[in-house]
């Protein structure tokens, strides 16, 4: 497996979030991605675990575009990934995001 | 070790054991009275008709011998692969052996397994590992299925299953890895009689083989991840 | 593979996953995850495999409600690894399993999605399965019902196809298939004139909720959804099948007969002509209750 840790700045959301929420599955060509508090109040966390190699600068231009356009400033986001396409990983980390944040409304 | 010779190594008082086709049905006499005996021979297939059979048997000394300790022999190559079985439902066949095999150590009979030859899959689950203990002759073999089997299905090549199955109880075939697990209790050296006697002496306990397998560094996890869920001291 | 027939509802069971499985069947809000992704929880073996983990290790448990009355639940998730049970994913159901008999809720739920032993994990995995059914049998000696709800895209089939039998229940949907040994494996080991796995309808007629219920293997049959699921949840969930000789001779005795009856049947279709089905052919078109009308009156066997 391959790893990659990332801290990026990030605007913050106006909700704090609740419980941990995951979303997705490890199955071919998916991923799972789990997310809960963390980071710090102007960065955002990620933790990449990926079966697929040699993919690292992928990763980092996916997650800084997705940490520029949402608000998930202290938000840590874990993923298990089995070779899912830029555009599955942004729509699970949106759908993670979405789910985690909305959970106090 | 030939039936004959097993039997007579583990009951030299005497012994009554006869075979109806794929199953073993009779008793054995020890030092502190009959043993009923139940199982399969010669790496056979359990199929429907073996385990309606092998259950009839269990629930046959529950009726008829109220107390007796039951030997379960197990020597099977796994279930009978057939579209007639499927069909048929031999997974409740099985399940139905395995509650008889239940009600048998609830009724308070003490239920002991003896692997003898093989014990794979299905067999293995449904009589031999619902026993209280479960034992093994020496050179017997416990397995899930074939490495080359595992290689085709899980996809990972078979080199690389081989590479890490050694030193590996979790993927190694052989019962030192489920000794190692805790699934196997331990392995019977001659006088089988002696060790007979001696599991028949213990008594019935809860299931202990996550916590076996913690003991002997098969299964670091196991008890810990039921006690989290759990939430008391040890499974039941 | 998807099954035949009508076209998928809204509420699938089948297309939901093993959590949102769970927060369907239980009353809504209840249900409390113990070790949950957050504790990541995940398998060494697999790592030491170079294979993707999951947090959950691919089964969620917990407590809950089910119209108002406490149950401990588990669901698998078939989408990782086909629902294959290894140490850790074992371990929870045994757990679960382990913590009814402390703390006796009304009734242990297992929605099951898997193929059995996680070969992955081989020899762990198999024991894991004999721990999960020691705990399963043990819940049930003890008068605490467990019941398996079958429906997802894996079936049940391994050494789980036992432990599906060895509950108080079983509900199944038509599109979920229980057994031992899977039509893959079948036609895999003998060959595709024993088992043609591609052939859909053979697989559903074999292995598929209706066959299952006719034959007496399924005490429900219900459609793919949430809601219908949880009905049989909650109708099952008073089921006891003791573990005690008067039950298990009446259902030995039961076996006995379907064997007697059926043994010699070439297919399903002859088993169901042979309980007083009409016209075989017709029942996988219909949905639930078309189907539990038109078998109403047939030789079923009823535990």
């Amino acid at each position: 497996m391959e790893r990659l840790e990332l801290e990026l700045p990030s605007a913050r959301s106006a909700a704090a979030g609740g419980a941990p929420v995951v979303v997705g599955v490890v199955a071919s060509g998916n991923l799972e991605v789990l997310v809960e508090r963390g980071g710090t109040p102007d960065r955002c966390r990620f933790e990449v675990s990926t079966s697929v190699h040699g993919f690292g600068a992928v990763w980092r231009a996916v997650l800084e575009d997705f940490a520029a356009r949402r608000a998930v400033a202290g938000l840590a986001f874990s993923v298990n990934d089995a070779g899912a396409t830029p555009a599955v990983v942004t729509l699970r980390l949106e759908q993670a995001a979405e789910e985690f944040l909305g959970a106090e409304r | 070790m030939t039936l004959p010779e097993l039997l007579d190594d583990l009951f030299p008082a005497g012994h009554a054991v006869r075979r109806e086709g794929d199953v073993l049905a009779g008793t054995g006499r020890a030092a502190r009275g009959e043993v009923a005996v139940v199982g399969t021979a010669d790496g056979a297939e359990i199929g429907v008709e073996a385990a309606l059979a092998l259950a009839g048997e269990v629930l046959r000394v529950v009726r008829e011998a109220p107390g007796r300790p039951v030997l379960a022999l197990v020597d099977t190559a796994g279930q009978r692969m057939s579209r007639r079985d499927e069909l048929l439902g031999l997974n409740g066949y099985l399940g139905h052996l395995a509650a008889c095999v239940e009600l048998a150590r609830r009724a308070g009979h003490r239920v002991i397994a003896l692997v003898t030859g093989q014990a794979v899959s299905a067999g293995a689950l449904a009589l031999g590992f619902v026993a209280d203990e479960v034992h093994a002759l020496e050179g017997a073999r416990v397995a899930v299925m074939s490495l080359p089997a595992m290689a085709r299905v899980t996809k990972i090549p078979l080199e690389r299953l081989e590479a890490l199955s050694r030193g590996s109880p979790v993927l190694a075939p052989g019962l030192e890895s489920y000794v190692r697990l805790g699934a196997i209790a331990s392995v019977w050296r001659a006088p089988l009689a002696a060790a007979l006697e001696a599991a028949l002496a213990r008594p019935a306990g809860p299931d202990a083989r996550a916590a076996l397998g913690a003991e002997r560094g098969g299964r670091t996890l196991a008890r810990e991840v039921a006690r989290r869920v759990g939430g008391g001291t040890d499974a039941g | 593979m998807s099954p035949p027939g009508p076209p998928v509802p809204r509420r699938s069971y089948r297309e939901a996953s093993a959590r949102r499985r769970l927060l369907g069947v239980l009353d809504p809000g209840s249900f409390e995850e113990r070790l949950g992704p957050a504790e990541r929880a995940t398998s060494p073996h697999l790592a030491a495999l170079g294979q993707p983990v999951a947090f959950d290790d691919g089964v969620a448990v917990g407590a809950g409600a089910l119209g108002g009355r406490r149950v401990l639940a588990a669901s698998q998730e078939g989408a990782f690894l086909g629902g294959g049970v290894g140490e850790v994913h074992g371990a929870k159901l045994a757990g679960l399993l382990a913590a009814a008999l402390r703390e006796r809720p009304e009734a242990v739920l297992l929605l099951l999605d898997t193929g059995g032993v996680r070969l992955q994990e081989a020899n762990a995995g198999l024991v894991a399965v004999s721990e999960v059914m020691r705990g399963v049998l043990a819940a049930r000696a003890e008068g605490i019902p467990v019941v398996a709800l079958v429906g997802g895209g894996w079936g049940c089939f391994g050494g789980m196809g036992i432990v599906a039998r060895c509950c108080d229940a079983v509900a199944m949907s038509e599109e979920g298939r229980l057994g031992l040994s899977g039509p893959d494996v079948i036609e895999e080991t003998k060959g595709v004139e024993e088992l043609d796995a591609s052939d859909r309808g053979l697989v559903w007629r074999t292995y598929g909720g209706k066959h299952r219920y006719l034959l007496g293997e399924a005490d429900r049959l219900v459609d793919d959804d949430l809601d219908a699921f949880r009905a049989a949840a909650i109708a099952l969930a008073g089921a006891r099948r003791p573990v005690d000789l008067a039950t298990l001779s009446r259902e030995h005795h039961v076996l006995a007969a379907r064997l007697a009856a059926h043994g010699a049947a070439a297919d399903a279709a002859a088993i169901w002509t042979a309980l007083g089905v009409a016209d075989p052919d017709a029942l996988a078109l219909l949905d639930a209750d078309e189907f539990l009308r038109d078998v109403a009156g047939t030789r079923r066997e009823a535990r």
